[in-house]
């Protein structure tokens, strides 16, 4: 799809990928991808913060907006969890993706409600549905479920839909209704 | 003195104040007017909603308040979560349309312009000119739609109960155009994967242009009735100011980041679906104010009519969809007579069409802001993972820095303008 905007190519993005492991750290970059035009950087969770910053501050091509971040289940490839980090330029008009990916395990991935106060809401929506925790963050709290539901329903292995609905003829059936 | 202030006069508030209220009263003996003996320091937190027109939706907020100036503001979210996304993991491509056109209830074609587009980068398909026309057109009436329905309930927040009537009146003629175009007037599902469900009906641009004839001078008289309002003035201008670079920490974009002055609209600055090919301006703001994110709606609404003439007057011929036939559906009636087309259209509405593995987000500029679909694939006939980044999601947390230090009732005038959508937000 030919879309607008001056958008990193295959040799920009290994650039990029280049000047943050030489900034950051050598295991920060994990890989790179590019495509259908769009470039995305794939990097070792404990170093989201500082990939995140560096790119924001450090870098001679920086991306100071955090567009979007969302998470997203791979199942049944390992590990399952990932996070998505939608970078853009609005001097340049180009966007960079950066990817991180974490196990159901050990799903933890630093905050970045630091460096970009709009991902304060979008972290707490990843945790509440994918159950990453945002190691820092300011209020980890669930956002669009219930406080006291149990689960992460966006994972691939959360059933879909046989849920009792809560009334006041059958509050007192459901468990944990007391709770 | 008239005979309605010696009334008003006369009238005792005494017996109320001596009602066993609960909350803190009046001590006895202290005068009424005193600030300081009352306490200054003296807050109260409220809930405002879930259930609350002023919200715009179930959007509860927890206020505390300290007399009528706002301190703190805590929006809680969820009341209408119904797992839009998930729900789309369970259908298929073409039938998850239906489902993300409900998150953000007012901007229904620009949910499935964001999907359609993110499905048609994993395809790879190219949509034909005649069908990005018609979905500009779509488009943009469908701004001018959700542009109307924010002035009309935002002035009835203020008290301008006319704006109102005179808002819908004009939205009810584009849900007319849409009813022409898909047989629907919401969530029509008029866009399809590869381009257009249909082409638009005869008579359709006659009552178009009609419509566009008439908007502007329509959109006078809502600034005639509103820029001389001295209430409207007093509610909007300079409240609600947030600095340009805290709106940009906060992620904060559409006619809110365009009303501090920061020229930023996708349609310009990443033209997508030919809104390359269109001649219109994007209106900033100076001052940040509710004042200027109220001018800058105004003017979209009559760069809109722009775009949608030059794209009717420019519309070109050809197929209204992809002839791809392993994504979109064959005419109807080459069914009776191909045996191929008949195959196809089984296939497709059995089974859809399955998208090769990967990842793509898409982002276009909605009546609210920056709406990006990110869609995963795992070369199945159903998506693996659809989210929406949902401009209203994002903007709400800036609702804290505009409210706080306003008075309440400006505050009510801070949410009408941020024009959030509960749909969207919770999807």
């Amino acid at each position: 799809m030919p879309r607008g905007g001056n958008y990193l190519d295959a040799t920009g993005l290994e650039l990029v990928a280049q000047r943050v492991r030489d900034a950051v750290a050598e295991d920060a970059v994990v890989g790179t991808g590019h495509e259908r035009g769009q470039a995305t950087l794939d990097v070792a969770p404990p170093r989201v913060h500082d990939v995140l910053r560096y790119l924001r501050d450090g870098d001679e091509e920086p991306y100071g907006f955090l567009a979007s971040l969302h998470g997203c289940d791979y199942l049944p490839a390992e590990p399952r969890l990932g996070v998505h980090y939608q970078l853009l330029s609005m001097e340049r008009r180009d966007r960079l993706g950066v990817r991180t990916r974490v196990t159901v395990d050990e799903p933890h991935v630093p905050s970045v409600t630091d460096l970009f106060p709009t991902a304060n809401f979008q972290e707490r929506e990843v945790y509440d549905f994918f159950g990453v925790v945002f190691d820092g963050h300011p209020d980890p709290r669930r956002i669009l479920m219930p406080e006291d539901y149990v689960g992460h329903p966006q994972r691939r292995d959360f059933p879909m839909g046989g849920e009792p609905v809560l009334f006041t003829f059958n509050e007192h059936k459901l468990p944990r209704w007391y709770e | 003195m008239s005979d309605y202030r010696e009334r008003e006069k006369s009238i005792s508030i005494g017996t109320i104040e001596e009602e066993p209220v609960s909350g803190t009263r009046l001590e006895p003996g202290v005068a009424d007017d005193g600030g300081e003996e009352r306490g200054e320091a003296e807050l109260l937190t409220i809930n405002l909603g879930p259930h609350h027109p002023a919200t715009h939706g179930v959007l509860r907020l927890l206020c505390t308040l300290e007399g009528e100036t706002v301190r703190n503001i805590e929006p809680i979210i969820g009341y209408v979560h119904t797992g839009i996304e998930k729900s789309c993991e369970d259908q298929e491509y073409w039938k998850a349309i239906t489902f993300v056109e409900r998150m953000d209830y007012l901007s229904y074609y620009f949910n499935a312009y964001a999907y359609c587009s993110a499905v048609e980068t994993l395809l790879d398909e190219e949509v034909p000119p005649r069908a990005q026309y018609l979905r500009v057109i779509h488009m943009e009436l469908n701004r001018i739609a959700s542009h109307l329905f924010w002035l009309g309930t935002g002035a009835l927040d203020i008290g301008a109960i006319t704006m109102l009537w005179w808002a819908l009146r004009e939205r009810d003629l584009i849900l007319d155009l849409f009813e022409m175009s898909s047989g629907q007037r919401f969530h029509t599902r008029y866009f399809q994967v590869g381009g257009v469900m249909e082409d638009i009906p005869p008579g359709f641009e006659a009552k178009l242009r009609e419509f566009l004839a008439q908007m502007p001078a329509r959109v006078d008289q809502y600034e005639a009735l509103l820029d001389q309002n001295e209430i409207w003035l007093q509610r909007t201008q300079n409240t609600g100011i947030v600095p340009l670079e805290k709106l940009l920490e906060l992620g904060v974009t559409g006619p809110l980041l365009r009303a501090a002055g920061k020229p930023w609209d996708l349609r310009k600055a990443m033209p997508y679906c030919s809104y390359e090919d269109f001649d219109f301006k994007i209106p900033v703001g100076t001052v940040g104010d509710n004042y200027d994110r109220y001018r800058v709606r105004m003017a979209e609404i009559r760069e809109s009519v722009g775009i949608v003439q030059q794209a009717l007057d420019g519309l070109p011929e050809g197929p209204y969809i992809t002839g791809n036939r392993k994504v979109a559906l064959p005419p109807r009636h080459e069914l009776a007579t191909s045996m191929e087309a008949l195959i196809h259209h089984f296939k497709l509405v059995t089974e859809g069409f399955r998208v090769p593995p990967g990842e793509a987000y898409v982002a276009i500029e909605s009546p609210r802001g920056e709406l990006g679909c990110f869609v995963l694939a795992d070369g199945s006939a159903k998506p693996a993972r659809v989210h929406m980044r949902d401009p209203s999601f994002v903007n709400l947390q800036a609702l804290k820095h505009m409210g706080e230090g306003t008075v309440i009732a400006d505050f009510i005038a801070c949410l009408a303008m941020l024009d959030p959508i509960l749909g969207g937000i919770d999807r």
